[in-house]
């Protein structure tokens, strides 16, 4: 890949992105939302999230044979539901899906 | 507030380290390596780019997958947008939009505990990720696959903590769930990125469990 191609690819991604952001800051901030709108707008950053990190943990798709990412993701999930901080969340994600993978 | 900012920028570091060791192992030079960190600032966009280069995709095809990843940050924007002054502060917050600086600030409490957490852990990723980037670059190929190392469940496991207490309220939950079943259909079917954004039809489902009561 040349050096010009690389720079146009990275300044469409990059301007894209933001104009991507921007749009949404701009308009959340300058029209005043009703209470029912800025509940759906939270509602669907927790839409997004969930759906975010259940596609990025089955990514490869559910029939894999490398469960070790879904389980060592699970077993962080179980700690932040019994209330673990989250720097211990992510020791237990790491280090279950590490093991699993060692073993 | 550090407790929870600081392990997340130590794992954005940390996943950063892993995208430079596979963006240089795919012949990425160092500066294009970092040079993404810096302007783009999302993490799964720049992983697909990377990807998509190495298999052979054509530069501009790869950004456009890159853009569809990254549509998503307009719902978060929206949510964020109410937490930042406009002026500078407004445009320069914009670029630090992202999942956890999103999770992170509408889980506060209040919109100006919200606005600080938010600064602070964006700024803190803003500056994570190219650091980790540039020592993944330096690394290279000394460091055989970061996936040994679990790094990749890091991320699913920190953003589902941060979402967790938006998911008491149960039309909340309903959508999720809703959503994010959809997503794990489309996964195969639409574009890489795409999924999520099609798990906001789970929406429609919150609206049913608010009529039924």
């Amino acid at each position: 890949m040349s050096v010009a191609s690389f720079a146009v690819a990275v300044a469409v991604l990059a301007s894209g992105t933001y104009a991507l952001r921007w749009g949404g800051v701009s308009a959340g901030a300058r029209v005043s939302l009703t209470d029912e709108a800025a509940l759906l707008v939270e509602r669907a950053v927790a839409v997004l999230l969930v759906a975010v990190v259940l596609t990025g943990t089955l990514d490869e798709g559910v029939e894999t044979s490398d469960h070790t990412r879904a389980v060592g993701v699970v077993a962080g999930v179980v700690a932040a539901l019994a209330r673990a901080p989250l720097v211990v969340v992510v020791l237990v994600a790491v280090l279950v899906t590490a093991l699993l993978r060692a073993w | 507030m550090a407790r929870d900012v600081l392990p997340i920028c130590v794992t954005v570091a940390l996943i950063g380290v892993s995208y430079g060791v596979t963006a240089t192992a795919a012949g990425f030079p160092a500066w294009q390596v970092v040079a993404l960190a810096v302007t783009v600032l999302g993490a799964s966009s720049e992983l697909l780019f990377v990807g998509l280069v190495a298999v052979g995709a054509a530069p501009l095809v790869a950004a456009a997958a890159g853009l569809l990843v990254n549509v998503r940050n307009s719902a978060y924007g929206m949510a964020v947008g109410p937490l930042l002054r406009s002026g500078p502060q407004r445009l320069f917050g914009a670029h630090l939009v992202n999942d956890e600086t999103a999770a992170l600030a509408t889980a506060q409490p209040t919109p100006s505990a919200g606005g600080r957490v938010f600064w602070v852990c964006g700024v803190g990723i803003a500056i994570a990720w190219p650091l980790g980037a540039i020592v993944g670059a330096q690394l290279g190929q000394v460091v055989p696959d970061p996936r040994t190392w679990g790094l990749d469940a890091v991320f699913p496991a920190v953003i589902a903590a941060l979402v967790l207490p938006a998911l008491c309220d149960r039309p909340t939950l309903v959508a999720a769930l809703t959503g994010g079943l959809v997503a794990l259909l489309a996964v195969p079917h639409v574009p890489h990125g795409l999924a999520p954004v099609l798990a906001l039809g789970g929406l429609a489902a919150a609206r049913l469990v608010r009529a039924s009561r």
